[in-house]
């Protein structure tokens, strides 16, 4: 322990100063458990999804550009939706030298739960402009219902 | 082949652009730029845009690269999730070599967009022989 002697410490010393330190570092540890840090959720798994509900149907929308519908595979099961693929690199020039590389290529698996029940033999999927669209119907327990009212 | 794990690269807005009157965003797309013998080729990531809404603009060296969003969402749903927004995407690239104007070909394939800018024929390397006297 090193020794310090009274007339050492940094003047003017702050006695509240150490707790006043210790509630930044609360107030900065809350803020990453409470809000949201990154834009829009901060999904970390590839790709990241928009859900959307319509009145009788679910639909997941993600941003996959460069990818082929033949690496596509998306699964139902149950509640849970799988959306797995690869994405490639595929240049034909043989000798090239980059300036610049952005785009990663490599696999992706991402597995989302839906909050709706839906019909498992009425899902669509579409791929455009690198939009892959999944639409499901609702079950039909769970899609509204128009009661009709009778006067008598 | 590599397997490695795609990860989510969160879309950057640009910056430093003149406001716009529709309020609309615009993000900087991810590109590859390579060069070959030939040609310099820009590789951009543009999801959701369609062949028509792409423009592609080479002016005084500098290459812009716009992607215009046209269909909206789904303009009756309630949002369950948003991990992603959706928009308009522009880039601008200041281009060293000579590039032969007339021959740019763009194509857009599954959201990438693929500008291919043929070098004019200056720019292409030429040897010159030292002769001795």
């Amino acid at each position: 322990m090193a020794i310090i002697r009274f007339g050492d410490w940094p003047e003017p010393r702050n006695p509240w100063a150490e707790f006043e330190r210790l509630r930044q570092g609360l107030d900065r540890l809350s803020r990453g458990y409470f809000t949201r840090e990154a834009p829009y959720g901060g999904a970390t798994v590839f790709p990241a999804l928009n859900v959307y509900e319509e009145q009788d149907a679910v639909t997941v929308k993600a941003e996959l550009p460069g990818v082929d519908v033949k690496d596509l595979t998306i699964s139902l099961e149950g509640d849970t939706l799988t959306i797995k693929g690869k994405r490639e690199a595929k240049q034909e020039e043989e000798k090239l030298s980059y300036h610049r590389r952005e785009i990663e290529s490599g696999s992706f698996s991402r597995a989302v739960n839906l909050p709706i029940k839906v019909d498992p033999d009425k899902v669509t999927a579409r791929l455009t402009n690198g939009i892959l669209t999944i639409t499901m119907e609702k079950a039909a327990e769970v899609r509204p219902r128009q009661v009709n009212v009778i006067t008598e | 082949m590599n397997e490695q794990e795609l990860k989510v690269q969160h879309k950057k807005e640009v910056q430093h652009r003149g406001e716009t009157t529709k309020p609309e965003k615009y993000f900087i797309p991810a590109v590859d730029i390579y060069e070959t013998e030939a040609d310099v080729t820009v590789i951009a990531e543009m999801p959701g845009i369609s062949a028509t809404g792409v423009d592609v603009n080479l002016e005084d060296d500098v290459l812009t690269i716009r992607g215009r969003k046209e269909e909206e969402e789904l303009p009756n749903a309630r949002i369950l999730l948003q991990e992603y927004e959706t928009g308009s995407y522009q880039r601008r690239f200041t281009v060293a070599e000579t590039i032969d104007q007339n021959n740019i070909k763009a194509s857009m394939n599954n959201g990438m967009l693929k500008v291919v800018l043929p070098k004019a024929a200056p720019a292409k390397p030429r040897k010159i022989e030292v002769k001795v006297e």
